[in-house]
């Protein structure tokens, strides 16, 4: 798409760029420049001196179990995340959709998760859950099970889940609603002239054509597990018990800071900067063809 | 709906406010231990009603901070994050309606090149370079300073897309009529542009006020000083320092000041909001 019309100016479009292209420049594509470069490089441990390696940083990664295990627990991080989010929140939309009365007034109650930052959402639910004085904690030992998100990873993992979801569910709600809401009501008066009951209307003619959005909201969702879940996990768990919460992105963090491996880092970060450019494509490409619907 | 199901709509009504109730809980709880002593939140099973105690905690967090040696009052974290919010959230508005204007309304070398270089930026989040990004901000002096928390921000190309969709979308009849008028590319802005571009610029204003506000990383690795500490940060590493005798009171109404002002933008410029979470993904 282009203008028809335009101005002449000959400085005028740079000066205007002007702002945006420098913060780019500085912050964006030198960073993401050094990354790449400190990658190829091992520097001394007693720094200064650093050497050209090719690809051994990467290699070294691939060979290492606990950059495995940690792609493993990011997986399985996401698919969780993005399961329970999208099915719960799913869920919540074709209910909210149902009612004529109250919609609006049910909107509001679901849209305000979105704007609590993730890391303080991590500080709510670790104490609902925390062992000595967390309520939900409490009422779980009183049916007998013992629930110490500190010292047991499985617990760990789904209490940074559950922190996680309850993040983005406005998000994917919002969307689906809309998406919902989109849906011609003669198709659906159609078909209940026909005599499909409400169950047999959701699965043959609401969720074929929900599927678009369920599957934008999808890939959204694992790139926010991947990046978004940052706060959530560092105020929550830093990355333990042991390292069963340490998903890519905490990894990239803690090699780099806490750990002062510049080189194994940047390879770590070229590699996610490989999936989310690979994601985004995604996205676009479903994207393109959505218009067609 | 389409038939009466009477039964049908009383479940959607439960399952929808079962569903409010899920979500609204740890907020609730969250403001019930707010408002109690710090004895009481030592004891399980903590009460689920609010107590007597609410603007002695809010009073003591916001003027004195969480109560130990050299804790920040929460006054100043909650300036802080106001300023690096509106920071991020005007910083981007501006600078990416203009590069929008330039790249919709001129025809110059490289604007193919301008054009990519910003989409690029759309994949990467912050997260990902966040190493060599500290090292290039410690290296300009920007660590401990108000533009080293904005500035390194509001380089993305989210905004500059939705003002060049909407560009696109203003018809060639108004940019025509300026210059019949002899109106200057400027004036055209200034004059037309921008008055038009009210809703969209409202609906960007509250979702990067709300990515400003929630930051958390970016402030932690660059702040040392307290005097730059913003609230989600604080109430975060708070949280996690090991304490013999835990204030959970101060604690959560640190918590529930750090959410607040994000969530009253959100409810009410709901309409604001929901459009832009809708158009920044197109």
């Amino acid at each position: 798409m282009e203008k028809r019309v335009t101005f002449n100016e000959r400085w005028l479009p740079y000066l205007l760029l002007g702002p945006q292209m420098i913060i780019t420049l500085v912050f964006f594509f030198w960073p993401s420049g050094q990354a790449i470069y400190q990658s190829v490089l091992i520097e001394d441990v007693f720094g200064g001196n650093s050497k050209f390696v090719w690809f051994e940083n990467f290699a070294q990664l691939f060979r290492d179990n606990s950059y495995a295990h940690s792609a493993q627990i990011t997986v399985v991080f996401s698919f969780l995340v993005a399961a329970i989010g999208l099915g719960f929140s799913l869920l919540l939309a074709v209910m909210a959709d149902r009612v004529i009365r109250g919609a609006t007034a049910y909107k509001t109650f679901l849209v305000w998760p979105y704007a609590v930052a993730p890391a303080v959402a991590g500080v709510l639910w670790g104490f609902l859950f925390n062992p000595s004085v967390g309520i939900l904690a409490w009422m779980l030992k009183g049916i007998g099970v013992e629930f110490n998100y500190v010292i047991n990873g499985n617990q760990a993992l789904l209490l940074v889940v559950i922190a996680a979801v309850w993040n983005q569910i406005s998000y994917n709600f919002l969307f689906f609603l809309a998406g919902l809401q989109s849906i011609p009501k003669s198709l659906i008066e159609a078909a209940a002239i026909d005599g499909a009951g409400p169950g047999r209307r959701f699965w043959d003619i609401l969720f074929p054509l929900l599927s678009p959005v369920g599957f934008f909201l999808l890939v959204v969702n694992i790139i926010y597990a991947f990046f978004g879940t940052f706060g959530v996990i560092d105020s929550l768990t830093k990355g333990g018990p042991g390292k069963s919460t340490e998903i890519l992105v905490f990894k990239v963090f803690n090699d780099g800071f806490r750990g002062q491996d510049l080189g194994g880092s940047s390879a770590q970060s070229v590699i996610l900067m490989v999936v989310v450019i690979a994601l985004t494509f995604v996205q676009f490409r479903f994207i393109e063809r959505r218009v067609h619907y | 709906m389409v038939e009466n199901r009477p039964f049908l709509t009383v479940l959607s009504h439960l399952i929808v406010l079962l569903g409010v109730a899920i979500i609204a809980f740890p907020v609730w709880m969250t403001f019930v231990a707010s408002t109690h002593s710090q004895q009481t939140m030592l004891q399980s099973p903590i009460p689920v009603l609010p107590g007597p105690h609410l603007i002695e905690n809010y009073k003591k967090v916001l003027t004195e901070g969480y109560g130990k040696v050299g804790s920040t009052p929460v006054m100043m974290t909650l300036t802080n994050s106001m300023i690096m919010a509106l920071g991020v959230a005007i910083g981007k508005i501006a600078i990416s309606i203009i590069s929008a204007f330039a790249i919709v309304y001129f025809r110059f070398p490289g604007r193919m090149y301008f054009f990519w270089a910003i989409f690029v930026t759309l994949m990467l989040p912050v997260e990902v370079r966040i190493v060599p990004t500290y090292g290039v901000v410690a290296s300009l002096g920007m660590l401990d300073s108000y533009s080293g928390l904005i500035i390194p921000l509001i380089a993305s190309a989210t905004a500059t897309f939705l003002f060049r969709q909407f560009f696109l979308s203003v018809p060639d009849e108004l940019t025509e009529a300026a210059r019949v008028d002899g109106a200057s590319p400027m004036r055209f802005f200034w004059d037309i542009l921008l008055p038009m571009s009210r809703t969209s610029i409202a609906a960007l204003f509250v979702i990067q006020f709300i990515y400003g506000w929630n930051q958390y990383l970016w402030p932690l690795l660059i702040t040392t000083k307290e005097s730059y500490y913003t609230v989600v940060m604080t109430v975060s590493r708070q949280a996690n320092v090991v304490d013999s005798v835990p204030s959970w009171n101060l604690l959560m109404a640190m918590a529930m000041l750090a959410m607040l002002p994000p969530v009253l933008v959100v409810v009410f410029m709901q309409r604001q909001f929901v459009r832009g979470l809708v158009e920044t993904e197109k």
